[in-house]
Parts: C-alpha cells; structure tokens; sequence
C-alpha cells in the first residue's frame, strides 16, 4: 500500500509546480507537514496507519530534499515536463565550461599544497558559490519563459550545476 | 438516531487512559530508567536511593545473574564472569572486538552470527543478552516503582550507532521483554530535557561524552520541533579510555611494564577511575600501585598530569565536532547554547576546551548523567498516548551514509549521512554480464569509497531475472530507513516485476531463531510458563490494536466507509474479540492480521483527508 501515489512533490506540499518558491514558507510547510504525518503520532494508532505515516513522512523527507536544493527542484521539475537531465545518455557539455572547470580543480589542487591552503580554498568555495548563484537567477528566467528552447537551456544549466555542486561537496569534506 | 459526534482525524476519541511509559538510558558504564509522573520526568531510583544502575553484570553458575551495584564490586575478585562496558561490544563482529584488544579482559568465542559471545560460569552470554539483563532490571525497577506492567519504552542510542548496533539494542530490549516505543539518539533525548525546559528556540549544540561513545549533535528548535540538522561521533571513545590511559601512567610510575593479571587491571583501572573523578573537584589525590612482589607504590595524580593524560582523548572529540558544524552549515559563534552531556563531562578540562571551542560556557545544569534518560521519558510519554496535545516532534537524522557495492569494489550510496528519517531512496542498476539471472546486492554503511573500507551490514540476492543482454536489465534497489533508524532494502527488476526484499539483519547481529531460542531459555529460566506467557503477549497486542481501530472509527468511521466496510471491520473485530477471549496465540495473530487488512482503505481515506487539511485547512500565517 502505498500513500498519495498521484501527487508530485510540489503538490504535497500545496504548492504550485513551478521552479520559483519562497525556501522560509517551504520551510514552515515541512514542519506542518511533519507534524501531522510523523510516525510518532501515530505511535498508538492501528498498524495500517502506522505503515502510511512512516512512508509518508519518508516521501515528505524526500520531497523537502529535492525542493529546497535549486538543482534538485530543477531537475525534478524538468523530469515533470518530460525532459530527462540523464547524465550517461549525453555527455556532451560546452566546452567553455568543461575547461573552466578544469581551471577550477587546478586551482583548487594547488590551494591544497599551497602555504594559505585555507583561505584559498575558501575563495574558491566563494567563487563556486557565487557561480552557482548566477546560473541559479538564470534558471529562474528560463522556467519562467516556458518554451521548448527554454527548457533546453535549463536543461544544460542544471548539468553545469549539477558539476559545481559536486565540486562544493568535494571542497566541504576537505579537512 | 442520536447524533454523532466527529472529532479532528488523528485525535483519539477514547476516554484518556494512562498508559506506563519509560525512557531508559542504556550507558556504557551506567544505566538508568525514567518516568513521567504528574507532568515531571525523573530518575527512579533503587531501594538504596541510587539512581545510576552500574551497567555491570556478574555471572554465576546456576544462579541468577546480578546486575548493578553488587555486579560492580563482584568485577575485581572474579573478572571473568563479571562483565562490563558491554555496550562497546553491540554490533560488534570478533575482528573489531580482537582489535579493543585488552580493553576489554574477558574470553571470547565467535558465535555462530559471528557476533562475539563471552565465556561466563553461566555458559555462554553474546553482548545482547548482557544488555537484555541490564534492561530486566531496569524494567523491574521501573514496574515496581510505578505497580503496574510497562506498555512501552523508549531506549536511547548513540547519535553514531550504526545500523548493527541499533539492530543489537533493539534486539536485547526485545529479549528483556520490552515493547520498544522508539530507539532515541542520546544527545536529541538531551536537547528534549534542556529544550521544553527553557521553551529555547536557536541552533544548539549537544556534546555527549559518555563511559565509552561520543556522540556531536546540533539541532534547530523552533516550535517544538527539535530538528537535528547534522551528526558526527566516535563509538569507541570516551571515559573508559581515559581510565585506561591513567591506569597505564600508575603503572609505569610503579615501574612496571608489561600488564599482569586480569583481577590486578581491573582493580588498576577501579582506582584509576576514581581518581579522575576526584579530580574534578580536588587539584591532586593520592594513588597508589600495589606490584606483583606486593610492594606498594606511592604517588600523586595532579590535575595537571591528567589534563595531559587526556588531551589526546578530547582532541579526539574536536574533529568530528568540526564536522558536524560543518555538514549543518554553521561556524561555533553561530550556536546559541552548547549542552553538555554525559558523566565525562564533569571533567573541568573537557568543559574548559568545549568553551574554548565555541566561545562560550556550556549548559551543565541538568545532571549530565541524568539528562538523556529524562528526554527519552518525556518522549516515552508522548509516544504512549499520554499527551495527545503535545507540539513536540523529534526529526533525526542517520548518522552514516548508506550505499550499496557496484563493480569494482566501490560503494554507491543512497542515502547520504545526515539524511532526516524516516527516509526512502531509489536508484536503478543494470546487470554487468549477457543473461545474468540473478544479481547480488551488498549492502554497506560508512563514508568510504571503497568496500573494503566500509561496514558490511547486509548480502542478499535477487533471482530469476530473465536472460537479456548486459545492460538491458533494470533493477530498482529502493532503501528505506523507518523512525528508529533502521534499514530495509526491496530491490525489483523493472521489466519483469522480480522482487526480493529484505529488512537488514546486521552480519554480527543475531538470527531470528537466535532470538527465538534466547528469548525460550530466557522464560525457562525465570521460570514462567512459556505458552501462557505467549498468550498474554498477544493479549496485549489485541487490546492494543483493538483500542487503536476503536478511537479511529469513533473518529471518522461515519465519514470515511460505507455501510458494507463498516460491517467487515466490525466482524474483523467481533473475531477478534473472540479469538482474544480464548486460549489460541495463533488465532488472534490471525485474527489481528485481518483486523489489518480490513482497515488498510480506510487507514488511507483517513490519510488523505489529513493531508489535506493540512494543505488547505490552514492559511500559512497560521503556523508561521
């Protein structure tokens, strides 16, 4: 048995599907939701509610993951309008980008030697994040035009963020 | 007709009925249990008065093994059969527990599981049944206390604990006889005690260095929901380790070198012990070496020398908790309070470098030893029905990634650390050979990369997935991590609906017919008729679920089933009120599996409607 089978992640949460969302209401919506479906309040109800409120609770946990990341909420709302963000089909990427990125990991391989390791690689963090930032305002105008070529270059755009923010997460578990 | 009542779904209808709920803190040096009693959570204490239950048991042939205080002063004139710390051994396989080396002085045999067992003079006893010893006494304590049965329990586990290790505590609370309400986190069982204490909104910090873990926590609190955002920890770190280092420092300045005999360690380490603990108020104690010649060594432990002796152990407790501040997004200025937890806390050099560390004094005025017990009482409470209005909600996290083994020896993971639970994560593989029939699905936990690196939790294999060419096979491996951080893994070929699931049974945990006869000997023992013991077991379990479907259809039943599904349910209970009646166990499981089924739609309907009150019966400045 499963719960709410028909709903998509922006629907459980009583939103419309749309890429721009307010992440402080997303937020306060999570912890409503929490409320009423974790499996602690349901610690004394019969089994079979038991079962949904760990399964959905479990989906709520998952959804509130993919929506408050700006990638993960593009590529799910991509997937949602039929376009699959599939990394092994396609590997072509501009190159522009892939030699930026390149540059990037030079960089942040000499920060690591480096005499000022820390604060050099918190300027790369800095400037990874102010990337992402960029392109993340740029999606923003690409879903909102809502066109075929449009999502395209959403498409490519969570690609090339999906590589710094894996970059990020490389930088965070330095130490 | 008289008219119906119908109440908010969610809120039972049931006259309020107290329920006996208890926190019970299972510590590696000492335990105790908890209770809710007129709206205060406290400690029970034991005849004497004590409330620290030393988590120590002494073995003896055929008689009943002592637990506690007597157990403790029994571990230096007979070592072997008196055993300690067994909280270090939980989900331990051999190699790991061959690596503690002689932390730990018992002998050890590889149990069939190859979970450890330790040879005592009552026969063989693995870690978990020494726990479930442990928790009997608590449980007796608890139910003497209160007079009456305990219908629930909720038992705190490290932050750090692994999948093993919750499975191995859940399992001895299972042979103890304990209906498990929930396995609680040690340190978000102290953010509960010092949190509703101080109505406290903001990031804190819990630093939990007990007996034998270390555990970092940082949650946020805001209305009641303590959401920990990110954990990190040591499961073999803590005061034990300190002992043993001041233990060898006396016995080098006796001028001694290699250990001797196990009644001399243990006695060593005793002395050890107390030492440090009167150094958290004197600035030097006396200690004394007796040698094997039996000439006396005389000298003085300073502050100073132990703050060295430890350093190690506390530098030790940093790195992690750099990382949990990291993983949670946050710098120490930006932490509103720090909670201390545990007795090695106490120590006046770990709250020295714990305030250096984050700027500021850290919160000790619950009993550091007492904190976590009272949490998990206050949840027990709740859980237990107690306290239907509450607006405390807990959301852990797992504290270690979840992956499964891909070609090469690698670890994909699905489920990052830190990840909120309940949690569900799907990912798809393909078969790597022409016409693979079956696939072998390793599961693992860590954060390593490679396999080998990892802890092993769990093999299982999927079969009979049809021949097709490398590649064309599309197997969904979906993980699923319930409320008390515990794993199953269903995986199922796309294309041709080929199932295999199975809940992890840890590779050092035990095997369900382990348990079975554990659970046997354990009733044979005490010396309660094993078949009427069953029945009243079962008995509760259908009063439980019968009370349960009775306050949901008071609830919603008019709104929700029609007449035909009202009529099955009330038969499915009418059975079950009379399978309840009689004698047959098996017949009321039965009776309360269709009890189940029948109300699987109707547990739905009342879901949905749920949700969406949720999402359209409150407009958002509501609950902002």
């Amino acid at each position: 048995m499963q719960a709410d089978l028909g709903k998509n992640y922006f629907e459980l949460f009583g939103l419309p599907v749309a890429f721009d969302l307010d992440s402080a209401d997303l937020a306060v919506r999570y912890r409503e939701l929490q409320r009423r479906f974790h499996p602690d309040r349901f610690a004394s109800a019969p089994a079979p509610e038991r079962r949904l409120s760990m399964q959905m609770t479990a989906q709520i946990n998952a959804a509130f993951q993919t929506l408050k990341d700006p990638v993960a909420r593009a590529r799910y709302l991509l997937g949602l309008q039929g376009v699959d963000t599939g990394q092994e089909t396609d590997t072509a990427m501009n190159p522009a980008f892939l030699m930026e990125q390149m540059e990037l990991r030079e960089a942040l391989a000499e920060a690591m030697l480096g005499t000022d390791r820390d604060r050099q690689i918190e300027s790369l963090r800095q400037r990874v994040n102010t990337e992402l930032e960029v392109k993340s305002a740029l999606l923003r105008t690409h879903f909102a035009e809502n066109s075929e070529p449009a999502r395209r270059q959403a498409r490519n755009l969570v690609r090339e963020m999906q590589f710094l923010q894996k970059l990020t997460h490389e930088i965070q578990e330095l130490d | 007709m008289a008219l119906l009542q119908i109440s908010e779904p969610g809120q039972s209808t049931a006259p309020h009925e107290h329920r006996l709920a208890a926190g019970i803190d299972l510590g590696t040096t000492n335990s105790l249990v908890a209770t809710v009693r007129s709206g205060v959570a406290d400690t029970l204490p034991d005849d004497a008065g004590r409330h620290l239950l030393p988590s120590v048991v002494h073995y003896r042939r055929d008689a009943e093994p002592e637990v506690g205080e007597v157990a403790f002063d029994a571990a230096a004139d007979d070592p072997l059969n008196t055993i300690a710390s067994v909280k270090r051994l939980m989900g331990r396989g051999i190699e790991d527990v061959e690596r503690l080396g002689d932390l730990l002085p018992y002998e050890f045999i590889p149990g069939e599981t190859g979970m450890p067992r330790i040879l005592t003079a009552a026969g063989e006893r693995s870690p978990v049944e020494v726990s479930a010893d442990i928790l009997r006494a608590l449980k007796r304590r608890a139910e003497t206390t209160l007079g009456g049965e305990l219908s629930g329990a909720v038992i705190t586990v490290p932050a750090y604990f692994d999948e093993a290790q919750r499975q191995a505590t859940k399992d001895a609370a299972r042979l103890a006889g304990l209906n498990v309400l929930r396995l609680l986190n040690e340190p978000t069982a102290a953010a509960v005690a010092y949190g509703l204490d101080r109505a406290a909104e903001g990031v804190f910090a819990i630093y939990d260095l007990g007996g034998g873990t270390f555990d970092i926590s940082i949650l946020r609190l805001n209305r009641g929901v303590f959401e920990v955002l990110a954990t990190a920890g040591d499961s073999a770190l803590g005061g034990d380790d300190m002992d043993h280092r001041i233990a060898d420092w006396m016995w080098q300045q006796a001028g001694l070198s290699a250990h001797t005999d196990r009644k001399q360690q243990r006695r060593l380490l005793r002395d050890a012990r107390d030492a440090k603990q009167a150094l958290s108020t004197a600035d030097s104690v006396p200690v004394q070496v007796t040698r094997p010649d039996a000439t006396i060594w005389h000298g003085m432990l300073t502050r100073a020398t132990l703050d060295a002796l430890v350093q190690p152990l506390i530098d030790r407790t940093l790195a992690p908790t750099r990382r949990a501040l990291k993983d949670a997004g946050f710098k120490p200025p930006d932490i509103k309070e720090v909670v201390m937890v545990g007795g090695s806390t106490r120590m006046p050099r770990v709250r020295e470098q714990v305030a250096a560390f984050f700027g500021r004094a850290p919160l000790t005025d619950i009993d550091p030893d007492k904190v976590v017990a009272i949490g998990a009482a206050i949840q027990a409470d709740i859980l237990a029905g107690n306290k239907p209005d509450s607006d405390m909600l807990l959301l852990d996290v797992i504290p270690l990634s979840l992956g499964l083994e891909i070609m090469g020896g690698m670890v994909e993971k699905i489920i990052p650390r830190n990840s909120t639970i309940p949690t569900v994560r799907a990912q798809e593989f393909t078969t790597f050979k022409d016409g693979q029939s079956a696939l072998l699905i390793h599961v693992l936990q860590g954060e390593r990369e490679l396999v080998s690196d990892g802890r092993s939790l769990a093999r299982f294999e999927l079969k009979g997935i049809p021949p097709m060419a490398a590649g064309a096979a599309r197997i969904r491996v979906t993980f699923q991590v319930d409320a008390d951080g515990l794993l199953s893994v269903a995986a199922r070929e796309q294309g041709t609906g080929v199932e295999a699931t199975i809940t992890v049974k840890p590779s050092y945990g035990l095997t369900d017919v382990e348990i079975k006869r554990m659970l046997r000997d354990s009733i044979a023992y005490a010396g309660a008729d094993n078949a009427a013991r069953n029945l009243r077991e079962r008995q509760v379990d259908a009063d439980r679920v019968v009370e349960a479907v009775q306050a949901a259809l008071a609830a919603d039943g008019e709104k929700y089933l029609s007449r035909e599904e009202r009529a099955r349910i009330d038969t499915a209970l009418a059975v079950l009120g009379r399978a309840r009646a009689g004698t047959d166990t098996v017949a009321i499981k039965q009776a309360i599996a269709a009890l189940d089924q029948a109300t699987q739609t109707f547990a739905a309907r009342r879901m949905d409607a749920s949700l969406r009150a949720a999402l359209t019966g409150h407009r958002l400045d509501e609950f902002k």
